[in-house]
């Protein structure tokens, strides 16, 4: 079974041994004169002003994952609505739970100010 | 069985309630529930005993509990009650009745009051536990738990060195005995597969077909060894020689302990269980003739030692010994239900007995040399009353409850045609005339005669409350009368046919009830047998050497000072297990702790194995270095070694 | 309403009701404030009754979506277990969240949620269920680790429990996709029955998954080496949240070894016998050996944990019906076990100070006798003397052993159950044998809290003394799912 994956294996040797040549080359041949620019972070062509490593609000987050709740839930709601003919009075009983447990939710986010900015 | 286990269980929770609950109950609460409980498993026992006895009754078999199943064996706790178990829960439960009231009077200026009622309803209940049992684990559990009640009574007042020294022997000689006990039931297991009483007794002639060879060339029956082991038990709870030595001294505990437990209940515990193990025991000739053989044995040498005592306790105490001798003889005889018979009219008379001396005791502001009594007879008349009926069944005095029983055991074991028969009985006839001999001899050194009291003994001098003297005479009662209706029934009738088991050929209580018409025609059988004649000549030779020639028997101990001083010193048994058994364990055990406890134990393998696993511990802990990527990588390591096991298995 | 629907509701009531309960305290929560103090803990109770009334009555025998949830004798005892604990840690949890002024709805709602993800995980009859119920387990447990956001240990511990536990996670769902690959189904009778029919070679794919499987199990169970997490959390946590995690989650990681290997894979049983084995085996040496060195009361108790871990997954290991009998009692006796050690914590944990260091322990006997007996009594337990529940669940585990002829394993756990007797006895000696430690306060904790305390340790003696009663209960539980 595992044979089927042998052409996998095959490309992931010849990518890391090119990658090592190609390194290899770029040291045994290249000649480094290193400087301050040459060693700084590459940044698209602007100026290197700060740490990349620096810290996101934690709002931004937030804001993330509340989207990505109910934004899903569009993607849930299209199939089952093309389909609500077929699925019937159960469908639609199952759906209304569902909304009810998005809806409590909801009260939560918006009681606890996850929607402030501030 | 739900009245079976009320009675095995209401005197736990008195004991328990008595116990842990006694400094708020008070006193009297501690007395009046622990009296309530017995009263009310006697009222029970009573009820199942009369059950029994209607015609046609069954014995009840069943199981309470199944506490756990191991490779096939089946460890419960269960019920057998048949007519044997239902006389014996009425036994103990009458006479621990009795105690406990008298006890009220007895113990009421002792600060452990509340202790002692907890104590001896404990005690009730692990005694319950012993006779009810269908298995061997909870005669097991029975035998220990009565074990360690004796052991804590016996060192009730255990600020006295002498009964810290009593209990601590009690415990040892017992240990000795119940190591035996263990084996037995051991070998029994490992033979049939099963604790069940059932099982086993049904397996017993497969049991009494096997041998094992125990030293090379050496076979042996199974069935005699694991016999001779069980009565090893026996021997050691029924204090019979040699181990006998505990009885006498566990007299240091209250006196209603040693009518409770170390005359009418306890020590009877390995009669009954020998009883019980009838069907075992009927399966090997040789060891009922050992069981048979120490049983006399022990009747005559131990009577003996009563004759020179001075303590009025431990007189009782060497005929309680003398006593046990007389049933487990009958045992041996194969006469079970003479022997049974025999304890409970002794659990009648003995328990009596040693409440009248305490009642005397009590009298005497606890003094205990029958030297220094004498003539109490018109200061204490309920207990010298009592105490003539007690002694008269005690020497089997025709028509008394003692004249049945013993009579009837005599005649057995003169019947018994086993290895050892008539040795043992001429023990035991001799043993007649000893046993009236110091009976009376206590009896009339302390209520007749001049009164040999001091100035503040008599000066105190007066009749113990109602709460001695009521159970006193309830005592007697039995003592007096309970031979007459019984005898008939539990010898010759048939009365234990579902519960003891006896080989055809041994049947001696058969060809003895063959020629029985009756208690009155026994009666005046046994008139004209040598046991009367000899316990009357006992009788008149304790009057003779006490009371009208009180030199003569100086005058006997100076002349034959060799057989005094082995009398007094109760033929060397202290002696030697102090300077030989004792101190030889505590001369090896030293050497042992020496070389092998402090040098290779302590030293290599404990502190060393706690150094190394220290070691280890410290060295291992650095692993958790509390860094989020260690952890990480360990698992990574663990899931890589995992996958590489799974294909390493390819 | 359509009798779809009913069926499905009356298949998955309990679950359902602790939903609706969930939803109910989180409002509550909102709204209620400070007005009713007492509210949310009130619903959570009355949410656990409906639940066990409901789980109680309704037949024994349903599944849904062809297996994929189960509910049968095992899930029904599990889950019954599962409520009394979680009520038992609600009531120990009471007043210390009280004491630290700490949010009480927060922490309600999420062992609630806890409490749902174990149900799915314990009626889960398909890798995906079980996934399901494990995540939202989990995901109720890192933040219930964090639920104090601005103790600096708290939230170490959660990051670090998150973190691992979303490796160990990754490689469940790695491991069960391997095994969907091998036999192309998920419920674990079609599984079963798909590795029936492939004679001849092992399927690989699914040899290789079982690897995966058992790390997830192991980190659910705490045992070498994926315990990484446990001190860290039981000591950054506060003590009502280690009581949870110490305890309930054990459930629902028997129910995951048990579903997925005992049910799913039971035709490759030989491999993760050997699997479990040797995790076990490790655990058991390394939780006893490290815990001798441990200063702390929290972290010697985790890793106590990973030793009895081990004992529990020795159990699995030895295979057989008796061994994973074994193995179910074990881990029910410990959960009564730890919840009355981690109980005795909490009590010995002052308003707005944790009882961590030894220190706390010392002379307690002088300051508290009966509450030094209890912790006594469940030391003497975890050791395994009889006649202490301790000792049966050790006692069948390693009869079970030998009855698999794994002598070596079984000398190897005696002994380590003797070194950890070393730690144990520690506590005993300085209960009974230390003089008490300055910060001598009089301890006079809630009658509640002193009677569930006294109840739950006792329990520790009742079940050694009668442990007949269990063991049949677990039997019965385990009789309708493997042989």
């Amino acid at each position: 079974m595992l044979q089927n994956y042998l052409p996998v294996a095959v490309f992931l040797g010849v990518a890391l041994a090119l990658g090592l040549i190609l390194l290899g080359l770029g040291m045994l041949l290249g000649r480094g004169r290193k400087d301050a620019e040459k060693l700084s972070a590459y940044e698209c062509g602007f100026e290197a002003f700060e740490d990349t490593r620096m810290k996101f609000d934690v709002r931004y987050y937030l804001v993330a994952i509340l989207f990505i709740v109910f934004d899903l839930e569009i993607a849930f709601l299209f199939p089952w609505a093309v389909s609500l003919d077929a699925l019937g009075l159960s469908g639609l009983i199952a759906m209304t739970v569902f909304f009810a447990v998005l809806v409590v939710g909801f009260i939560y986010e918006w009681k606890k100010g996850a929607l402030e900015w501030d | 069985m739900a009245l079976h286990l009320a009675i095995v269980l209401a005197p736990l929770a008195a004991a328990i309630i008595a116990g842990l609950f006694g400094r708020w109950i008070g006193r009297s609460g501690a007395h009046c529930v622990t009296i309530a409980a017995v009263g009310a498993s006697f009222l029970m026992s009573v009820i199942v005993l009369l059950g029994q006895l209607e015609p046609g009754a069954l014995p009840q078999n069943e199981t309470v509990y199944t506490w756990l199943v191991t490779d096939g064996v089946r460890m419960e706790i269960g019920f057998l009650v048949d007519r044997l178990t239902a006389l014996m829960m009425c036994v103990v439960t009458f006479v621990s009745l009795m105690v406990h009231v008298y006890t009220i009077g007895y113990m009421h200026e002792d600060p452990g009051y509340q202790r002692f009622f907890s104590y001896i309803s404990l005690f009730t209940f692990a005694m319950l536990m012993l006779v009810m049992a269908n298995n061997f684990l909870q005669l097991f559990f029975g035998w220990e738990a009565v074990g360690l009640v004796s052991y804590l009574l016996i060192g009730f007042w255990y600020t006295r060195p002498t009964a810290i020294f009593a209990n601590m022997k009690a415990f040892l000689v017992n240990r000795v005995g119940d190591f035996g006990f263990l084996l037995g039931i051991a070998l029994l297991l490992a033979s049939s597969g099963s604790l069940d009483y059932a099982t086993v007794f049904a397996k017993a002639p497969q049991i009494a077909q096997q041998t094992m060879e125990i030293a090379p060339g050496t076979t042996w029956s199974v069935m005699t060894l694991a016999c001779i082991l069980l009565f090893v038990g026996a021997m050691g709870k029924s204090a019979q020689m040699p181990l006998h030595v505990w009885l006498p001294d566990s007299m240091e505990g209250p006196t209603p302990i040693s009518a409770l437990i170390h005359a009418a209940t306890m020590v009877t515990a390995g009669v009954f269980m020998v009883a019980r193990m009838s069907p075992l025991f009927e399966y090997s000739e040789t060891a009922l003739s050992v069981v048979l053989v120490v049983g006399a044995t022990t009747a005559l040498l131990t009577g003996f030692i009563g004759v020179v005592q001075h303590d009025i306790k431990r007189v009782v105490a060497y005929s309680t010994l003398s006593q046990l001798g007389y049933m487990t003889a009958a045992l041996g005889a194969s006469a079970y239900a003479a022997g049974i018979f025999h304890l409970m009219t002794h659990a009648f008379f003995k328990a009596l007995l040693f409440l009248a001396a305490g009642s005397v005791i009590v009298a005497l502001h606890h003094e205990q040399d029958i030297r220094r009594m004498g003539g109490l007879r018109k200061h204490l008349p309920v207990t010298y009353w009592t105490s003539l009926v007690g002694s008269l069944a005690l020497i089997g005095f025709p028509g008394f409850a003692g004249f049945f029983s013993k009579d009837a055991l005599i005649e057995a074991v003169e019947l018994a045609g086993r290895a050892g028969a008539s040795y043992a009985s001429f023990c035991l006839i001799a043993g007649v005339f000893v046993t009236a001999l110091y009976s009376f001899r206590m009896f009339f050194l302390v209520f007749h005669g001049k009164e040999r009291l001091d100035e503040d003994a008599r000066h105190h001098l007066h009749e113990s409350p109602l709460v001695i003297t009521v159970p006193l005479v309830l005592l007697a009662i039995p003592s007096l009368v309970i031979g007459w209706p019984t005898i008939g029934a539990t010898l010759f009738a048939g009365y234990f046919d579902a519960a003891i088991f006896v080989m055809p050929g041994n049947d001696v209580l058969a060809r003895l009830g063959s020629d029985f018409h009756g208690a009155g025609g026994f009666l005046l059988h046994g008139l004209t047998g040598l046991p009367v004649l000899l316990s009357v000549a006992g009788v008149a030779a304790a009057w003779y050497l006490y009371l009208y020639r009180p030199a003569v028997p100086e005058a006997i101990a100076t002349r034959v000072a060799v057989l005094h001083r082995l009398l007094v010193n109760k033929y060397y048994f202290d002696d030697f297990n102090e300077k030989v058994l004792a101190r030889g364990a505590r001369l090896t055990g030293g050497a042992l702790w020496r070389f092998g406890d402090v040098a290779v134990i302590d030293g290599a393998l404990v502190n060393g194995s706690a150094r190394l696993v220290a070691w280890a511990a410290a060295i291992v802990r650095l692993s958790q270095s509390g860094y989020l990527y260690h952890y990480a990588f360990a698992m990574i390591i663990g899931l890589a070694l995992l996958v590489y096991w799974t294909l390493g298995g390819v | 309403m359509s009798n779809e629907l009913v069926q499905f509701l009356s298949v998955v009531a309990p679950e359902a009701i602790v939903g609706t309960g969930i939803c109910v305290v989180l409002l509550a929560g909102l709204f209620a404030g400070d007005r009713a103090r007492d509210a949310t803990y009130l619903l959570s109770m009355v949410t656990l009754v409906a639940a066990a009334w409901v789980t109680g009555s309704a037949a024994p025998n349903g599944s849904l979506t062809g297996g994929a949830f189960v509910v049968d004798s095992l899930s029904v005892v599990l889950k019954m277990f599962a409520y009394a604990a979680v009520a038992a840690v609600l009531v120990y949890a009471r007043a210390y969240l009280v004491g630290r002024r700490m949010d009480r709805s927060e922490f309600h709602l999420l062992v609630l949620f806890a409490l749902l993800g174990i149900m799915v995980m314990v009626s889960a009859g398909s890798f995906l269920v079980m996934y399901l119920g494990l995540e939202t387990l989990s995901l109720a447990l890192y933040a219930m680790v964090a639920v104090e956001r601005d103790a600096p240990m708290g939230a170490e511990a959660a990051i670090k429990y998150f973190v691992l536990g979303a490796i160990a996670s990754g490689c469940l769902l790695y491991g069960i996709s391997l095994i969907y690959g091998a036999t192309g189904a998920l419920n674990f009778t079609d599984v079963a029955a798909a590795l029936q029919t492939t004679t001849g070679a092992r399927p690989l794919a699914a040899a290789v998954g079982i690897g995966f499987l058992v790390v997830g199990i192991a980190f659910k169970f705490g045992a070498v080496p994926f315990h990484t997490w446990l001190p860290d959390v039981y000591q950054g946590a506060p003590a009502c949240t280690t009581l949870f995690v110490a305890t309930v989650p054990k459930i629902a990681a028997f129910s995951l070894a048990l579903r997925m290997l005992g049910d799913g894979l039971d035709v490759l049983a030989s491999d993760w016998r050997f699997l479990l084995g040797a995790v076990a085996i490790v655990s058991v040496v390394v939780g006893n050996l490290i815990a001798i060195a441990q200063t702390s009361i929290r972290r010697m108790l985790a890793y106590s944990t990973v030793g009895h871990v081990g004992f529990i997954l020795l159990g699995f290991a030895s295979g057989g019906a008796e061994g994973i009998n074994a193995a179910l009692f074990y881990t029910l006796v410990y959960i009564v076990m730890t919840m009355a050690a981690f109980g005795l914590v909490i009590l010995l944990s002052p308003a707005g100070q944790e009882a961590d260091a030894f220190d706390d322990l010392r002379g307690l006997n002088q300051r508290s006798p009966w509450f030094a007996f209890l912790m006594l009594l469940v030391m003497v337990s975890m050791i395994g003397v009889p006649p202490l529940a301790g000792f049966w669940a050790k006692w069948w585990v390693l009869s079970a052993l030998l009855d698999a002829g794994q002598l070596s394993l079984a000398i190897v756990a005696v002994l380590f159950s003797v070194v950890g007797a070393f730690y144990y006895l520690r506590v005993i000696w300085l209960m009974y044998f230390e003089p008490p430690a300055m910060t001598g306060a009089r301890m006079a904790p809630e009658l509640d809290l002193r009677l569930l305390l006294s109840v739950n340790a006792l329990l520790v003696l009742g079940l050694g003394v009668f442990p007949g009663n269990l063991l049949r209960l677990c039997a019965r539980a385990l009789g309708a799912v493997s042989g």
